[in-house]
């Protein structure tokens, strides 16, 4: 008995699924760097505790941490796909609502979540820099923002590559779950294939395989520059 | 917020309460036995042995749960050892225990990753020690080695506890009608998306809540003896 093998390579579907992985990579990184840039200013807002926006940054990181994914993205969706179509045919895009927006919407429910958990590492790697190191900025008469780039954020993106590492590992993995609300990434075309070919052993492995070699690869990336930093601080 | 609706909701979403709490619950009980297994194979000199435990944590590690769920979900019945075999299709055969076996084999890779961290920061003294006083390796484990490590582990295990609870999400996605399943049925009946949005994820946060203070408890009960 085969499992559809051949049929995978014969339909074209390899093709299709090499895209939705491109998309899935594309999702991934879009999302992270919205992280990133969240989780800097949350996580400097956080640990600098300035008075009123940090219970609002408190607030934004309990809930995403403590709610599903999956709700959060149902939120996004749902509430944003009426808007959207409505002013899209004001327009006359009637066709606007598919891929491109599903898209825009997946980066910002993606980068939502993993804004939330990169906060907490951005104010974990705030938090052990030496009190010390600041204080000898502050005495020497440097001015504050200099101080920020001198000497807090280089010791901070030192401290949080691992952290960020982790974040990214769970953004890429959580990109699967837009395929529910109809992105074209790696999960979709891995379901739209498992469907239409009645194959889906084969398909869901290819999927986890592709899903695998990404993380593993990112995890040596990851491990490359964190190694190369080190030896940078050791000179 | 229209409460007519609150009022049609909360019922609904707490039908599905039962179902999260019985979801992981399973998963938790399961998984955490498991990935006591997997971290002591993980350990264990028989490099065969240990390579496995690392293999597989990768791998669930690796690839993202809704993959698993559909692999085994839909992906499994198609393989006919596992469709002729009676205790395999009764655990494919249906979404609730599909999912629990999903939820179980993920979190046991995690899991195992925690309490190796847990056995590995035993010091070697005490180990010896045990030895040197003549008790059994299972009897070392037992009185020893377990509980000094679930003490280390404890507050990472906390973590991943509210991971399988935002996990038992997906199984929504795999025809169970647990809270995220109920939640997305009623935001598509009643379009009161915000709403059903605010009531579900309420339901979540107390539940991660009452974990983290459990935990917390835990944790507190078995640290007595340093006395703050």
């Amino acid at each position: 008995m085969d499992f559809g093998l051949m049929q995978v390579w014969q339909d074209g579907w390899i093709k299709a699924i090499l895209l939705g992985a491109t998309i899935t990579i594309a999702v991934g990184a879009a999302s992270m760097v919205a992280g990133a840039l969240i989780g800097t200013i949350c996580g400097v807002v956080k640990w600098a505790r300035i008075f009123p926006l940090t219970f609002v940054v408190d607030a934004y990181t309990s809930l995403v941490r403590g709610v599903p994914e999956l709700l959060i993205i149902y939120l996004l969706f749902f509430s944003s796909v009426e808007f959207v179509t409505r002013v899209a045919s004001a327009f006359g895009y009637a066709g606007v609502a598919d891929n491109g927006y599903a898209f825009i919407i997946a980066v910002v429910a993606i980068g939502t979540i993993s804004g939330a958990y990169a906060t907490e590492v951005i104010r974990g790697a705030l938090a052990s820099i030496p009190a010390g190191h600041i204080e000898a900025a502050r005495a020497v008469g440097l001015p504050g923002r200099r101080i920020f780039r001198r000497i807090i954020a280089p010791q901070m993106l030192r401290i949080a590559i691992p952290g960020m590492n982790n974040v990214w590992q769970t953004t890429i993995k959580d990109t699967a779950l837009v395929s529910v609300v109809g992105l074209q990434e790696l999960m979709r075309a891995a379901t739209v294939g498992a469907g239409s070919t009645r194959h889906p052993f084969i398909f869901f492995l290819i999927a986890a395989v592709v899903y695998l070699l990404i993380t593993l690869v990112s995890q040596t990336g990851f491990d490359w520059v964190e190694r190369l930093l080190k030896l940078r601080s050791r000179k | 917020m229209d409460f007519e609706l609150v009022q049609h909701a909360v019922p609904v979403l707490l039908k599905g309460l039962g179902i999260t709490g019985l979801l992981t619950a399973l998963s938790v009980l399961i998984g955490f036995n498991l990935g006591l297994g997997l971290a002591l194979m993980r350990l264990s000199q028989n490099c065969f042995v240990a390579s496995f435990a690392k293999y597989y944590s990768m791998t669930f590690r690796g690839t993202p749960l809704l993959v698993q769920l559909f692999l085994f979900y839909y992906g499994l019945g198609q393989l006919p050892f596992a469709r002729e075999n009676a205790v395999t299709w009764w655990v494919i055969s249906d979404g609730t225990r599909c999912a629990v076996m999903a939820l179980a084999l993920n979190t046991a890779a995690y899991t195992s990753e925690i309490l190796r961290g847990g056995l590995m920061s035993i010091p070697a003294g005490l180990t010896e020690a045990a030895k040197a006083g003549g008790m059994s390796s299972l009897l070392r484990f037992r009185r020893i080695e377990f509980p000094l490590a679930i003490r280390q582990a404890l507050p990472a295990y906390g973590n991943e506890l509210i991971l399988v609870v935002k996990g038992t999400s997906l199984a929504s996605t795999i025809t169970v009608l647990e809270i995220t399943g109920y939640a997305k049925r009623l935001m598509s009946q009643t379009f009161a998306i915000l709403e059903v949005f605010v009531i579900a994820g309420a339901l979540y946060l107390v539940i991660n809540i009452i974990l983290i203070a459990l935990i917390r408890a835990l944790e507190r009960h078995l640290m007595r003896h340093e006395g703050r």
